[in-house]
């Protein structure tokens, strides 16, 4: 018992795929591999950022997590509560956790107020309404909206760092203790996403938060996440502390993600792409390792079988799935200059 | 700035600063648009006559004399003449007007009632449930309605409570359609997925949050056909399929007075303006309101 709850977030062979309608009649349906053989294990208070190019199946792994969409296979254990479909079994697990999405304006009911909307989760959880209230409006002072100003508003009123704001007091209002974040500052004016990840770095700590932070922006995940998490093709390339990785990248691919990294240094300006095209489509990955397409040091084992996560070489900090982890060594030089450590944005 | 929010922690909320609400904008734009404000009161004057025909009516509605048939409008003591057994106009029309709108009202009510709930419904839960009810309401749809109006009517017999179930019938399929696309389309906003991220259930999602986002169409819709169902009602009575001859209708009145159409036009002409103008405020005003709720 005293195991099951030492992770907040215990993933294990997370399956997502989608059946795409045949484009003629009789044809064999398709099937999109979204998600394939995802796990991961977080400790309470613990950041993960999840990054990796559209499509990779970052979302998806988030709406599976809230049960949003059903699993094909594997176990989500979450706050010690195991995710299951049935109704009672959902409106337990979304007590612990909670989500906030990207567009601040799609997530929010036009028809409603601030209020109300932050009202809504609890009241639907057999919280009075008055006391709701008085959450709502504590929650909406803490996110920093006075609550007087904000509360009797619509959507449309306010600003889109303000919308945000009051997303994120609605995640909050259920009092969870995972909150996922689905590239929920990337659509945000630079001065404001800086305000909001300040703000979710005290809110983590003040209610004991762990969070999960789904981003394609590798500076934004750098400063807000312990650990990273990099997926290409719905599988898990690359997994292990934030600094370990961004400092000795293993997979290929993460060296071509890190080495595209805007930089503001003029003489690490990247000129040459460092990868090029686009993924393949996840309707029928490519066998093997689903990177080998792009890959610059694609060989004949990686058509053959699909490499496992394993302790990277370098420094043994964390794991990559590649074959020719072992086959080159010596060529694991740094891709990202040193200065890009944890905290340059502030 | 700080003093005004720490005590409220603690005790007693303070005053919120309300918006107004998206209904109320609606409203106070609908009362700018001269057009809808002019069928408002044409229409509120019509309903007005009708609900308070039995007191204001100067004569009866059934008791005519035959040394009075067709008077012509403006003669005395019947302002708008009298009908071809000697009846006069304007009771019959106020009286008429309270057939004639329970039979164009009553079943877009009922309707919208039942077509918005079904249609909710199928575009909410979508897959096998949608399937059914999409294609039970496309069978009703193949069939022309006003066809199976009179089809339905005439197979049930004459009669206002026959009528009233024909036209529910036939006024139902459409209006699950427009629910259901306005529906489905609600359906796909991320805060829908945010409520169920809540907890909360379908029945609870439908309730707080898809309903308030697809009534504004779908009221818009009903309106206009407010003005569709009340010429099938009086289309239904002109054939003899709705109201029976004692009774006052504008519809059957048309019919009564059609021979009359040569000696007294203005007087067997009546009915008909008030069904056209009952007809085209109805669809007016569904313009207004649809406008109205275009500014987000």
């Amino acid at each position: 018992m005293a195991h099951a709850n030492d992770y907040m977030v215990d993933v294990a062979g997370l399956r997502k795929q989608f059946q795409v309608r045949p484009e003629r009649w009789g044809a064999k349906p398709r099937v999109v591999h979204a998600v394939s053989e995802i796990s991961f294990k977080l400790r309470p208070g613990v950041t993960m950022g999840i990054v990796g190019e559209s499509g990779c199946g970052k979302s998806t792994v988030a709406r599976l997590l809230m049960g949003l969409v059903e699993a094909d296979g594997g176990d989500v254990r979450l706050a010690g509560q195991r995710l299951g479909y049935e109704p009672a079994q959902l409106k337990a697990v979304r007590r612990k956790v909670q989500m906030v999405f990207q567009d601040s304006f799609a997530s929010l009911n036009p028809r409603m107020t601030v209020e109300a909307s932050l009202m809504f989760g609890p009241v639907v959880h057999g919280v009075p309404r008055a006391e709701a209230r008085r959450n709502a409006h504590e929650l909406l002072a803490r996110v920093g909206l006075e609550p007087a100003r904000f509360a009797g508003r619509y959507p449309h009123e306010v600003s889109g760092g303000q919308r945000q704001r009051v997303n994120i007091a609605r995640a909050l209002a259920l009092r969870p203790e995972v909150v996922i974040f689905d590239e929920a500052v990337s659509a945000l004016d630079k001065s404001v996403e800086i305000q909001v990840l300040n703000l979710l770095q005290d809110l983590k700590t003040e209610f004991g938060l762990t969070y999960l932070f789904i981003s394609h922006d590798l500076n934004v995940v750098q400063y807000i996440s312990d650990q990273v998490l990099v997926m290409y093709l719905g599988k898990i390339v690359e997994i292990g502390p934030v600094q370990a990785v961004y400092e000795h990248p293993a997979h290929p691919y993460t060296r071509a993600l890190l080495a595209s990294m805007p930089s503001m240094d003029p003489r690490h300006r990247t000129l040459v792409p460092p990868i090029v095209g686009d993924p393949p489509s996840p309707i029928d990955p490519p066998s093997g390792c689903r990177f080998r397409t792009r890959c610059p040091h694609a060989a004949t084992p990686c058509a053959e079988a699909e490499p496992m996560l394993v302790q990277t070489p370098v420094d043994g900090s964390h794991q990559a799935a590649c074959h020719m982890l072992n086959a080159a060594p010596g060529s694991w030089q740094p891709l990202v200059p040193a200065h890009t450590t944890p905290g340059a944005m502030a | 700035m700080n003093t005004t929010t720490a005590p409220l922690a603690a005790t007693a909320l303070p005053a919120i600063e309300a918006s107004p609400s998206y209904w109320a904008g609606v409203r106070q734009r609908l009362l700018q648009d001269r057009v809808a404000v002019v069928c408002m009161v044409i229409l509120a004057l019509i309903v007005l006559g009708a609900l308070l025909a039995p007191w204001i009516a100067p004569h009866d509605p059934a008791v005519g004399s035959v040394l009075k048939r067709l008077k012509p409008v403006g003669t005395p003591g019947h302002p708008l003449g009298t009908d071809e057994l000697g009846r006069d106009m304007l009771t019959r029309l106020l009286f008429g007007g309270r057939t004639s709108l329970l039979m164009g009202i009553a079943p877009v009510a009922t309707a919208l009632l039942i077509g918005g709930t079904l249609g909710m419904v199928a575009g909410f839960l979508g897959g096998r449930v949608n399937a059914v009810i999409m294609r039970s309401v496309d069978v009703v749809f193949a069939f022309p309605s006003v066809l199976l109006a009179v089809a339905i009517a005439g197979a049930l017999g004459a009669g206002i409570g026959n009528t009233l179930l024909a036209l529910t019938i036939v006024l139902i399929p459409p209006l699950v359609r427009v629910t259901e696309s306005a529906t489905t389309q609600v359906r796909a906003i991320e805060f829908i997925d945010a409520a169920r991220a809540s907890g909360a259930g379908n029945a609870v999602i439908m309730r707080a949050h898809v309903l308030s986002n697809v009534i504004g169409p779908v009221l818009v819709y009903a309106t206009s056909l407010l003005s569709v169902s009340i010429i099938m009602a009086a289309g239904l009575s002109f054939i003899g399929l709705g109201a029976k001859p004692p009774t006052a209708e504008w519809g059957l009145m048309l019919n009564t007075l059609r021979n009359a159409l040569y000696s007294q036009p203005l007087v067997a002409a009546l009915p008909g303006v008030l069904i056209f103008a009952v007809s085209l405020c109805f669809n007016l005003l569904a313009d207004g309101l649809r406008n109205a709720m275009e500014v987000q």
